[in-house]
């Protein structure tokens, strides 16, 4: 039992928000929907949510067709990015708007706005107005309208993307503990691949209005099917070099190497080679490792990360090492990737080996 | 902490602020104040009389009575251009090309002047040859503005609300489409009703633009001149002297400077006492942004 989207498009006055989409999405555990800003991320939320119509197709939502159905009776929950609270009522209040709405008892009502404020640790503020709250207090209250209403399905549209980095933290560790056992499916919105790692469960790709791949999230992480899930899944971009396969040999200008075995039945030609910018480092790790020189262009330290941009044979690529190297901005480096980590697609971007 | 540094040289940037409100309001009132405690026979004589005017003034019952009539107008218009502005500015597109034309329709009375707004109902609506006054006493309305109180207040209240109701609106409208969508979405979701959208996002969303459309309408209808002026002069009777008419009446019309200026102050201060009231009374439990 769970949110079925069958053969589901969007269209909006002759411009495409969604193609043909059909997702089967995990009854338990976070379902992910992680794409840059206009990727239909928010499209699909709502169209799960019942607050825009799908062009075509049906959307069920615990072996129920709710694809004509309102919000209200599709029985959701919906977390903005924005913190969005009823400006009037204080913080008890609030929590307790979804279950007014809905005609339950007023005694039944402060037992589940207590509860909800307690796992949200609001209690102290329940007499005080959103204005009077912190922006993180302020998503902790829009959160605990969320679920104090025992919804089928919990949807997060980029809930943590206006919060600080503390906060952030905070909140993402806390809210697979908070839906737990709760029985409601999870959808949630991001734009960042790390929030998607972190998070678990399964992950859908979206890109350009289409979904490239959905299944767990460490798996498509691991195995894109094609190249336009592996670049949504990379920050820093994903590094894409262009290679001739020549027989028992591959070919990037100057550097070869053996044909990896999954390569080996393929037809000879041109394939795009992806690596993960973890994959390319600027120490030899091992003899195997296939050496290019690149020309710094950017350097960033993060923590205990060096990050260099650089190009290569006019492409622009990204290493991403542990511990501090040090670069110089406009020298030529030498780096090392190991090529039987790379990712191999054929000239129609799908997943070769 | 850092030593605390004082520099005199700001007050070069203040200077010419305070000359300009010094020439355009502090002498002017100074002068009333003057005015306001003397006693004058002509010949530029004056005598020391002090708060005799202001008792006098505040005792008369012709104060009171304009006092009285100025106070139900005020009541009037708020009653009716907030309520009505804020319907308006509902029911008017958050998108598309109407937009636009509703702004520029809106804005149009704004441009008008008072005193062309008040000639243009005065002829509007004579009952002889005005379409308006016509009209009406064709349908068997026995309405004539020159000899009826009432007809004369609500020729005015007609003309004010033509008038002003759009500053109303396009406050309201500014107020409206500042707030996001998700407000919608979220009581969407909760499965909130148009009433309770009204009550608890846009009403309290358009709290700050309605206070100042509050205040802009209460100053300006408590301070209305040219309107009446123009449409009858005060009459029928004094049907539509309200205090700034009175006021000319006296200081022009009478020559009576000293309570004339005591009359005027009392006027501002009500003025001003009554706006103080409002904002604090409506920016009380403050904080929200808007």
């Amino acid at each position: 039992m769970t949110i079925e989207l069958r053969n589901v498009a969007k269209n909006v006055g002759g411009e495409t928000h969604i193609y043909d989409t059909s997702v089967r999405f995990a009854e338990t555990g976070f379902n992910v929907l992680l794409g840059e800003t206009r990727a239909g991320k928010t499209t699909l939320i709502k169209l799960i949510a019942g607050l825009e119509r799908p062009t075509s197709g049906e959307i069920w939502i615990k072996g129920r067709d709710v694809t004509t159905l309102s919000p209200q009776k599709r029985n959701v929950s919906l977390v903005h990015q924005f913190f969005v609270n009823y400006p009037n009522m204080n913080v008890f209040e609030n929590i307790a708007s979804p279950l007014r709405v809905a005609g339950v008892g007023r005694k039944e009502r402060k037992r589940r706005v207590e509860e909800a404020a307690e796992l949200m640790r609001l209690t102290p503020m329940l007499k005080r107005r959103p204005s009077e709250l912190s922006g993180g207090q302020q998503q902790r209250t829009a959160l605990a309208r969320a679920i104090v209403k025992d919804s089928d399905v919990v949807l997060f549209d980029e809930p943590l993307a206006n919060l600080d980095y503390k906060l952030r933290e905070e909140l993402r560790d806390e809210l697979p503990r908070l839906l737990a056992g709760r029985g409601a499916i999870v959808v949630y919105a991001t734009s960042e691949p790390h929030e998607a790692l972190l998070l678990g469960g399964h992950t859908a790709t979206m890109k350009e209005g289409r979904v490239t791949q959905f299944g767990e999230t460490s798996k498509v992480f691991r195995q894109p099917n094609n190249l336009d899930t592996a670049r949504v899944f990379s920050d820093p971009p994903m590094n894409a070099a262009s290679v001739i396969k020549q027989g028992n040999e591959i070919v990037m200008d100057t550097a070869r190497w053996r044909v990896p075995d999954a390569l080996k039945n393929a037809p000879d030609g041109a394939y795009t080679l992806g690596l993960h910018p973890h994959t390319v480092t600027p120490v030899q790790e091992n003899t195997e490792a296939v050496q290019v020189q690149g020309k710094v262009i950017v350097t960033e330290l993060s923590g205990s990360e060096s990050i260099a941009h650089f190009t290569r044979g006019g492409e622009d690529w990204v290493s991403q090492a542990h511990g501090v190297h040090a670069f110089k901005v406009g020298e030529t480096h030498d780096f090392y990737f190991d090529a039987a980590r790379g990712l191999y697609f054929g000239s129609d971007g799908r997943l070769v080996a | 902490m850092a030593a605390k540094t004082e520099n005199q040289r700001a007050w070069f940037f203040v200077i010419p602020v305070i000359l300009l409100v010094a020439f355009n309001a502090i002498v002017p009132l100074m002068t009333v104040v003057n005015y306001s405690v003397q006693e004058t026979f002509g010949n530029n004589q004056f005598f020391w009389s002090g708060v005799t005017w202001f008792e006098e003034t505040l005792k008369s019952e012709r104060f009171q009575a304009a006092l009285g009539r100025q106070l139900l107008f005020t009541a009037i218009i708020l009653a009716i251009e907030i309520p009505l502005g804020i319907a308006i500015a509902l029911s008017m597109p958050r998108s598309g090309p109407w937009v636009s034309v509703c702004l520029v329709l809106m804005s149009l009375p704004l441009l008008i002047p008072w005193n062309v707004v008040g000639s243009m109902w005065n002829i509007f609506a004579l009952p002889d040859i005005g379409l308006l006054g016509y009209t009406l006493n064709a349908m068997g309305f026995n309405y004539d503005y020159t000899q009826q109180p009432l007809a004369a207040w609500a020729t005015l209240i007609a003309m004010d609300v033509w008038h002003w109701t759009s500053l109303v609106v396009l406050l309201s409208y500014a107020g409206l489409i500042s707030i996001p969508d998700a407000y919608y979405q979220a009581a969407k979701i909760d499965g909130a009703g148009k009433w309770a959208v009204f009550r608890h996002i846009q009403l309290p969303k358009m709290k700050r633009v309605l206070t100042i459309a509050i205040l802009l309408r209460f100053m300006d209808s408590f301070m209305i001149y040219t309107e009446p002026f123009v449409l009858t002069g005060g009459g029928p009777g004094n049907a539509t002297t309200f205090l700034s008419i009175d006021l000319v009446k006296k200081a022009l019309g009478e020559f009576d400077l000293g309570p004339a200026a005591a009359m005027s102050l009392i006027y501002f201060l009500i003025t001003l006492l009554v706006s103080w009231l409002f904002y604090t009374v409506m920016m009380r439990n403050e904080g929200e942004e808007s």
